[in-house]
């Protein structure tokens, strides 16, 4: 075991799974010599050298489209575009050529991709380096969307999306790679993917969340607990596959639920889980299933981000109202 | 007025030419080198391909087929380039070109399932390297250039090859694609088939760049121009760049110059946007007619000859158009498990709907 911050376990994933199979390749917009804006990758090309890991031009759909070509011949690309806000120069090629490739071709072809890319508020970024935009991911069948919010998943989930025979978005909360440290297992090991975690175990309320909207809901259940309400966490790790079964199993224990997420309302995850929560568990409900989430304008600029991300205080308000229905 | 000492400087280019209209040899010392037999087998396809274009047409507006681009007038540039490659080199095609992923491979009813929207179409068999054909337009010339990377880190000698067309030369992933295949230097050929117009939007509407080859100067890659309706300088020119890829000296465009005698898809009115004395004109350049004199001049070719290949292809072409037919038809269930490698439960869950 080893004290791991979220950047180092995901960089440790990417060793280990480049040292035990060769068709490993990580790339993008200064992965290789520097490692990474983040150092996300520093030292892997050192380690495994430039014909594994290795720079792009600044083309975002061409190194995504790379990956899609080099993944039919047998190479398991790791990805990576820069900011979250670029992907949508290289949509076609994750969403549309990867997400369809086995379904195009009736199984002949895959696209065993990994495209990373960090995200996330609260660190005062430059525009379109934040945004939350899973939502886009999760409208689009045939990609498999990840959103860790701790260094044991993040290295856990990365080893199983670089393993995974189908493409997979991995999203990388910027203020989480290095807000902590946790023990993380030195050699590789996996995490399921499409299997959701609770974090806090309650009986009054499932607060379900993911990214770094878990930490702010873990403060928020702090303080409910001072008030004598026991929240229950669901960290889900995965948002497709969501792991629908653990909310409903929580749900018919808590009868009370919200959703937190730092997409805007009608973006994200949220509005998709309470559908799937009215279908499965409705008659456990005492209260409608609330959602915490940005307001819907665009990402706010970095002087108000902190009054414009979801907060412990909006989610105690929101807690509080699903127990008061 | 004279050009700057530091303006680029660009010179129009001549495109390569053997034969002339009439089948004369016009540049003796490029000609590939064919047998008799390789001559007859290239006219052969050219034949075959025409009559199927000219069936495929007839059964789209049967009902037969459904999504249909027409090729005749491009056999040249589309037999052509594809018969310069090994077996081994993999083809990137765009929507039209499904000729070259026929002749390398693809069984005929697997082409027109395509056409006709069956899954069964993309399903290429294991040892045909070639991917479906691309719909949008400039994404297959990143996905070759992605092969072409990994033919390079195995260290084989293989190339990739990508075809578009002149309207796809102004897309993002057009400049994109042959800029990385400059810096890696890959072994990866673009193939632009300049038929002139992209729909109803003519040549110069796309471009104020002297020719598409000229676009390659760009990326830092190399740039030529060939006769595409000169079946015989479209082989030299792809002979030449696979070669180069294949010895490490990285990525060629070729410009192809060809015309389409038929509209762009069946949806398509060629008398909005094109003249009469236009095609009659581009009718004169037929790439079939003027290979045939070559090989008539040569005698390895005859009248009776094209009515017998072309007897074949219709016979061909029925029998495959009954073997898509008669394929099974698909499910909604078996869709929903070619989504992943293992069908997720939420996908398992809206099975149920459709058993």
């Amino acid at each position: 075991m080893a004290q791991m911050n979220m950047k180092e376990a995901i960089r440790d994933a990417m060793r280990v799974e480049l040292k035990r199979d060769p068709n490993v390749v990580v790339f993008g917009e200064d992965v290789g010599k520097v490692g990474g804006v983040f150092r996300a990758t520093e030292g892997l090309q050192g380690e495994f050298g430039e014909d594994r890991v290795f720079d792009t031009p600044l083309a975002e759909s061409a190194l995504a489209g790379m990956a899609v070509g080099m993944g039919i011949q047998g190479f398991r690309p790791v990805a990576e575009i820069q900011f979250v806000g670029f992907i949508f120069e290289a949509l076609d090629q994750m969403f549309i050529q990867a997400a369809r490739m086995r379904y195009r071709s009736g199984g002949r072809y895959n696209a065993p991709i990994v495209f990373r890319t960090p995200f996330g508020g609260g660190v005062k970024a430059a525009e379109l380096h934040t945004d939350a935009l899973e939502g886009l991911a999760l409208q689009t069948p045939g990609i498999k969307v990840i959103v860790p919010s701790n260094p044991y998943d993040a290295k856990g989930l990365l080893v199983s999306a670089i393993r995974d025979n189908d493409p997979v978005f991995f999203m990388e909360h910027l203020n989480l790679y290095h807000a902590f440290r946790a023990e993380v297992p030195e050699d590789a090991y996996t995490v399921e993917i499409g299997k959701a975690n609770i974090v806090r175990e309650g009986s009054d309320v499932t607060i379900i969340a993911y990214g770094m909207m878990v930490h702010t809901a873990m403060k928020a259940a702090d303080e409910l607990e001072k008030q004598g309400v026991k929240a229950e966490v669901i960290d889900l790790r995965t948002l497709m596959p969501l792991d629908i079964d653990t909310i409903v199993a929580s749900i018919q224990k808590t009868n009370r639920a919200i959703v937190v997420q730092e997409a805007q309302r009608t973006a994200g995850a949220a509005a998709e889980i309470i559908a799937q929560i009215n279908e499965k568990a409705i008659l456990h409900l005492e209260a409608p299933v609330l959602r915490v989430a940005g307001p819907d304008t665009v990402y706010p600029f970095a002087q108000i981000e902190d009054a414009w991300l979801p907060s412990p205080a909006r989610i105690i308000a929101s807690v509080q109202k699903v127990l008061e229905f | 007025m004279s050009k700057l000492p530091y303006e680029v400087q660009t010179e129009p280019v001549t495109p390569l030419s053997l034969l002339s209209p009439e089948g004369e040899v016009v540049n003796p010392d490029a000609m590939p080198n064919l047998t008799d037999e390789q001559l007859k087998e290239v006219m052969y396809r050219m034949v075959f391909t025409r009559t199927w274009d000219e069936r495929a047409v007839n059964l789209g507006r049967q009902g037969r087929l459904g999504f249909y681009a027409p090729v005749s007038g491009q056999e040249a540039s589309m037999i052509g380039s594809e018969y310069a490659l090994n077996k081994d080199d993999f083809v990137c095609p765009g929507y039209r070109d499904m000729p070259q992923i026929v002749w390398h491979g693809l069984p005929l009813y697997q082409a027109f399932l395509y056409s006709r929207g069956h899954q069964h179409g993309g399903q290429i068999p294991e040892d045909v390297h070639v991917l479906m054909p691309q719909i949008i337009i400039g994404a297959q010339v990143l996905h070759a250039t992605g092969v072409a990377m990994a033919f390079k880190k195995k260290g084989e000698k293989r190339v990739a090859i990508t075809y578009t067309g002149d309207g796809g030369s102004s897309e993002g992933d057009f400049y994109e694609g042959m800029n990385f295949a400059g810096v890696y230097k890959l072994p990866v050929i673009y193939v632009v088939q300049n038929n002139r117009y992209a729909i109803t939007t003519p040549y110069e509407k796309q471009t104020a760049a002297l020719s598409i080859a000229h676009k390659a100067v760009a990326a830092g890659i190399k740039g030529v121009q060939v006769d595409g309706m000169d079946v015989l300088a479209v082989i030299k020119a792809v002979s030449d760049a696979a070669e180069r890829g294949r010895n490490g000296e990285g990525a060629t465009l070729i410009e192809m110059l060809t015309y389409r005698f038929r509209p762009h898809s069946m949806a398509d009115d060629t008398t909005k946007y094109r003249t009469k004395d236009e095609e009659g004109e581009w009718s004169l350049k037929d790439p079939i007619v003027r290979f045939g004199k070559y090989l008539e001049k040569k005698g390895l070719w005859s009248e009776e000859e094209t009515a017998r290949v072309k007897e074949e292809a219709k016979a061909t072409v029925n029998e495959h158009i009954k073997k898509a037919e008669a394929t099974e038809k698909m499910t909604v269930a078996g869709l929903i498990d070619s989504m992943f490698e293992t069908t997720p439960k939420y996908l398992e869950e809206q099975k149920a709907d459709f058993q």
